[in-house]
């Protein structure tokens, strides 16, 4: 009995104890502050409806492994947003890829250039904000992918099955975001 | 010989599957004579380092929070619907 009360009042405490917490972790995640939030509170609602929590693990674990399936659902969510718009993405062939390569499809046409050194780099917050303006600059899809494979780190099988793609057209995807992202960075990095 | 576009691709896809033998040693030896591409790897591996950076310090941050208006809108929520799940059900909880 004394059990069962320990449990409720701990339930009543996650709000206050685990809240910030979860919302960081859905943030890092779904870099949208408003998203965050609803993941949050669909975590605890379902923390409450499931009521399966068996004290086994500690509550923040637990409430995170639920996290992270809400996180995946939002991400499926965006996913399915674009699906009429983008057609083109489920193409295996890659339009828009041709302004990086030349016309025999061999030599880049735009070259990557030079940036400076990765360490000196990682340290500046500058060169994070930009990139993080370039992640907020790809189309919905490609950047709900890129944070699945990148952030949540998802391998390709959990990708083709929690949004129902195939594997090339994940790696097509995948690689259109890369490429695009670092040409965005080049851009916005040199040109400051 | 790999063109560098094919290089490139690789170069992605590395990041996601193991590659086979055959396709990790064509990219060697492409990347061994290109100094485009061996840019770009790096650079696609810099993106990723970054990406996991963030996330760090997003995680980490604890000056980010839960707004207020968000704080009493989800407790609002789960009041609702610890009453909706007290009156469904009579049992006890285990």
């Amino acid at each position: 009995m004394t059990e069962n009360a320990t449990n409720d009042n701990n339930q009543h405490d996650w709000l206050n104890e685990h809240g910030d917490y979860l919302y960081r972790f859905a943030l890092a995640r779904l870099r949208d502050p408003h998203l965050a939030e609803d993941a949050v509170q669909d975590t605890l609602l379902a923390a409450i409806q499931n009521q399966s929590y068996s004290g086994k693990s500690a509550p923040r674990t637990w409430l995170t492994g639920i996290l992270k399936h809400k996180i995946i659902d939002l991400m499926r969510k965006q996913m399915r947003e674009q699906a009429t718009e983008d057609i083109a993405e489920d193409l295996p062939e890659e339009p828009g890829m041709d302004e990086f390569f030349a016309e025999d499809n061999r030599h880049w046409s735009d070259k990557p250039q030079t940036w400076g050194a990765p360490e000196n780099l990682l340290e500046q917050k500058q060169f994070l904000t930009i990139l993080q303006d370039c992640m907020d600059r790809l189309p919905a899809k490609l950047a709900a992918l890129f944070m699945m494979r990148e952030v949540h780190e998802s391998d390709n099988e959990e990708i083709c099955k929690e949004f129902d793609i195939s594997a090339t057209n994940a790696w097509v995807m995948l690689y259109r975001a890369r490429m695009g992202l670092r040409k965005c960075l080049e851009l916005h990095w040199l040109g400051k | 010989m790999l063109s560098c576009k094919d290089a490139s691709r690789l170069i992605s896809q590395s990041l996601d599957r193991r590659l086979t033998w055959h396709e990790r040693f064509g990219l060697r030896v492409h990347l061994m004579i290109c100094d485009v591409c061996s840019r770009f790897r790096k650079q696609v591996e810099l993106i990723r380092a970054a990406v996991q950076r963030m996330t760090r310090q997003i995680e980490q941050d604890e000056h980010l929070v839960l707004s207020h208006a968000a704080k009493t809108r989800i407790a609002d929520a789960i009041k609702s619907k610890r009453e909706h799940v007290a009156s469904d059900d009579g049992h006890q909880n285990h």
